[in-house]
């Protein structure tokens, strides 16, 4: 027989762990389906940014309004996340840096946000006393910090369930169909029936997609991070650099996580990535570069996860274009962790109200119809 | 560019045994061959340190036994042999088939090779009981390290915990010291005897017989308090070993120690196979993970074998024909060797092997696992970078976690700088044992690199343009 409900979410990331508790508090009945476990993939293994600094314009709304979430994520999720208030850099190393970032700050302030201010060479040093010597300022967002990605989406996860979502793990979906106004999800564990579809599939969130006629360009990405032994305490704020892919953070338990950019090869369908060692050398590089202490300090580990990027770097959150009844938030593009709290409450929005209360236009799958038609030809010909 | 790509025909990772008779093998078939080891002398675990020791220190080498000097015509075909050893070296990262990325003492390189031969060996069986973590256990290995590298001998009570081959073979070289241990407690007993007995007659034809008398012997001249089938041992101390606490026919012992040699058999040694993604699976009979191997010591990944007791304990014997076997079926797959060739070659290496192997039933049997056999008590930590306790584990199984990669993410059990390489089985067996499934669906970690920490700096090096 099948499972029914109101809302079945494909995907137990973040964003569809988020969808399940939002949705749930709006009294929704919630099935998720997810083929690995949950936080398998970039919610489980991502640097756990929780960062405003330096978002793309159109991404700047739900960021801040995410950021309130995340300032009451223990009450939310009775779980601290490991979220820490800590600030984020991003550091000037060159005088053009440091145009770059003025430019920066003023245009988001244009925007009417003023979470984002330079802050000068002296007072970077103060913050960030183990810094290499020649950085001449820094863009900073000090209310931003970092959370641990594995336990934030556990908490979710966890939240959700008590308040009655089901999830189901190692249940992989098939295309989605509709028969009138309720939709069939064949999985791997059966069927399950509901009058409305999530599509929170991450970087497998094309194939639900182009299953509904409206494919998206999304090339599956792999991240790279890497984490050394522990240390001492030296460094606060996250730091990341206008000259370099690097983002580099000191955990509470000593431990330095340098990520940020550099990518290995992802391999969706095998659940597998492949790291590319001249892209951590880079890295390396990098860090040794802002921290010459960390020059002795032994790396432990690396590691990717797979993300879904798409061309305009923005992920594809609202409503089917094609088909009633159906959400997609996927396409993170590598940074969708800070978004997930706000992503879930904007799909129960969409679901319960019709609409949501934050700016979704730039977002919009609709975005990608020309390569719809690319597809169509390419497979015509 | 400071790393330089170098191109090999056949990768040799491992020059003990195995590695070394691969390496003499290839060299002779005409393949260009480099062998890359992470010690500074050739000879691996079991002959560690004998170059060094027949050339500086002759008259010692009776101290380890003649089994210790069988090694020396290897490391001779070593010196014979056109190959690029390369000692010192660490592998930390192998992008298959043969991209492969060192370490030694300067900056990190890059290595191409169309083939590898992994000859990575054996490593200590954890045996996480309550208090194993505390300074002073050592594993028997790594007491015969101590012995054989610098000769050094402990002065306080030592207590021997476990069995296995090694466990005696150190008893024999620390008597030959002039060390007796206080007492040997013996997990093993009378009904693996029943079980072993089974598998006699293969033991008997394999010709190990003399050695493993020889062992025994040691045993038997040991003027230590020799206690069999002990059970529920743990170590008791609080910021060292003070004594080992155990059960022996019904009662509960205490003896005074200052060094804990816990020594339960050796297992292979796999973080290079998971790392690079070959399908490993569950040996009931040595309670052990090993890599699936078809007779040639191909594994499930094209271009990469095994050879040695990292395919599954045999012994430096027959790590030396697998290792031989192995370099032979590299030379067919590089078209150096036609099939027919390598089994005419193979045959009296193969013939070898299978009289040796006949005999490891009667050994695993007997020297099995038995602390190690099943999942630690609740207080055991078992996971030592991260202090994780059996407890702990079982609670997050309980929560939903179904294999140790989630154990890891909900924990850091296996995030420290060993990989897992302490605690992977024993999670296993608590997941497998609380789920009630068998290991091969629990699975284990997944292996990241670097496989032992490297500096952040050298790896930057590798950057610099």
């Amino acid at each position: 027989m099948a499972r029914i409900a109101d809302v079945v979410i494909i995907g137990a990331g973040i964003q569809g762990c988020s969808a399940a508790l939002h949705c749930r508090q709006r009294g929704l009945s919630v099935i998720v389906v997810e083929k690995d476990h949950v936080g398998r993939h970039a919610s489980g293994v991502n640097a756990g940014g929780v960062r405003r600094l330096n978002r793309h314009p159109a991404e700047i709304p739900l960021s801040v309004a995410s950021m309130h979430i995340w300032h009451g994520i223990e009450d939310l999720l009775g779980d601290d996340c490991g979220f820490r208030i800590s600030g984020q850099v991003r550091i000037a190393e060159t005088p053009a840096d440091l145009e770059t970032l003025k430019t920066r700050a003023q245009h988001v302030r244009d925007l009417g946000f003023t979470h984002e201010e330079i802050i000068g060479r002296e007072e970077l040093y103060e913050l960030v006393p183990a810094l290499a010597a020649h950085c001449l300022g820094a863009l900073i967002a000090r209310d931003d910090g970092f959370a641990n990605p594995a336990q934030t989406t556990r908490a979710f996860c966890r939240r959700a369930t008590e308040l009655g979502a089901m999830f189901l793990e190692g249940c992989r979906a098939e295309p989605p169909r509709r028969h009138g106004n309720v939709w069939e999800v064949p999985t791997t564990a059966g069927t399950v029936q509901a009058a409305t579809i999530v599509n929170t599939a991450g970087a497998w969130g094309d194939a639900i997609a182009a299953a509904l006629g409206e494919p998206v360009p999304i090339e599956p990405v792999a991240p790279m991070l890497m984490i050394t032994d522990r240390l001492p305490a030296f460094i606060t704020p996250v730091v990341g650099s206008a000259s370099r892919y690097m983002s580099f953070k000191q955990l509470p338990n000593g431990t330095a996580l340098i990520g940020g950019g550099t990518l290995g090869t992802a391999d969706p369908a095998g659940n597998l990535t492949r790291l590319d060692l001249p892209g951590l050398a880079t890295l390396a590089e990098a860090a040794r570069a802002l921290f010459p202490i960390m020059r002795r300090t032994r790396v432990v580990r690396c590691w990717a996860g797979i993300e879904g990027q798409l061309p305009d770097g923005i992920p594809v959150v609202g409503p089917s274009s094609t088909e009633p009844g159906v959400f997609h938030a996927f396409g993170f593009s590598s940074h969708g962790f800070q978004l997930g709290p706000v992503i879930g409450r904007i799909v129960a929005e969409l679901i319960a109200d019709g609409q949501s209360t934050l700016p979704l236009e730039p977002f919009s799958i609709a975005r990608f119809a020309a390569h719809k038609q690319d597809t169509r030809l390419k497979e015509a010909s | 560019m400071t790393a330089q790509a170098q191109n090999f025909d056949l990768a040799i990772l491992g020059a003990g045994p195995a590695g070394l008779a691969a390496a003499a093998v290839a060299s002779e078939l005409g393949l260009s061959c480099v062998l890359l080891d992470e010690q500074d002398q050739p000879g691996g675990q079991i002959y560690r340190g004998l170059g060094r020791m027949a050339a500086r220190l002759p008259d010692r080498l009776a101290m380890f036994g003649t089994s210790y000097q069988r090694g020396l015509p290897l490391l001779q075909g070593l010196h014979a042999a056109r190959i690029d050893y390369r000692p010192g070296t660490l592998v930390w990262q192998i992008d298959p088939p043969g991209r492969i990325w060192t370490h030694g003492t300067g900056p990190v390189e890059e290595i191409e090779a169309t083939r590898l031969l992994l000859c990575s060996g054996a490593m200590e069986r954890p045996v996480p009981v309550p208090g194993w973590t505390l300074p002073g256990v050592l594993g028997a290995g790594a007491a015969q390290i101590i012995l054989k590298s610098a000769g050094l001998v402990p002065d306080a009570p030592v207590v021997f915990v476990g069995n296995g081959p090694l466990l005696y073979l150190l008893l024999s070289q620390y008597q030959a010291a002039g060390i007796e241990p206080a007492a040997v407690l013996l997990t093993g007993g009378i009904h693996d005897w029943a079980g072993g007995a089974l598998h006699l007659p293969g033991f008997l034809a394999s010709g190990a017989l003399p050695e493993a008398a020889k062992l025994l012997a040691a045993l038997r001249r040991s003027s230590a308090r020799i206690v069999r089938q002990v059970s529920d041992v743990s170590i008791v101390g609080k910021a060292a070993v003070e004594a080992v606490a155990f059960m022996s026919q019904g009662r509960r012992e205490f003896i005074p120690a200052c060094l804990v040699c816990l020594h339960e058999g050796v297992i292979p040694h796999t973080q290079l196979t998971r790392l690079i993604g070959c399908a490993h699976h569950w040996d009931k009979q040595q309670h052990a993970y090993r890599p699936s191997l078809d007779r040639w010591g191909n594994t499930t990944i094209e271009g990469i074998q095994v050879a040695g007791d990292g395919g599954g304990i045999a012994g430096a014997r027959a790590a030396e024909l697998t290792g031989r076997i192995a370099a032979l079926e590299a030379a067919r797959a590089l078209g150096r060797l036609t099939e027919d060739e390598r089994d005419r070659r193979s045959a009296p290496d193969r013939r070898k092997l299978a009289r040796i192997l006949r005999g490891r039933s009667f050994i695993d049997t007997l020297y099995g696992p038995r602390l190690a056999r099943r999942p630690p008590a609740d207080e055991t930590i078992v996971c030592r970078c991260e202090e994780v306790t059996a407890e702990q584990v079982r609670q997050a199984v309980r929560e939903g976690c179904k294999g140790p990669n989630q154990v890891k993410s909900f924990l850091r059990c296996g995030m420290g700088s060993c990989q897992g390489r302490f605690c992977g089985l024993a999670v296993a067996q608590i997941i497998a044992a609380e789920r009630g499934v068998p290991m091969d669906e629990v699975g284990y970690y997944r292996i990241r690199p670097p496989i032992k920490p490297i500096e952040l700096g050298a790896l930057a090096e590798m950057a610099e343009v």
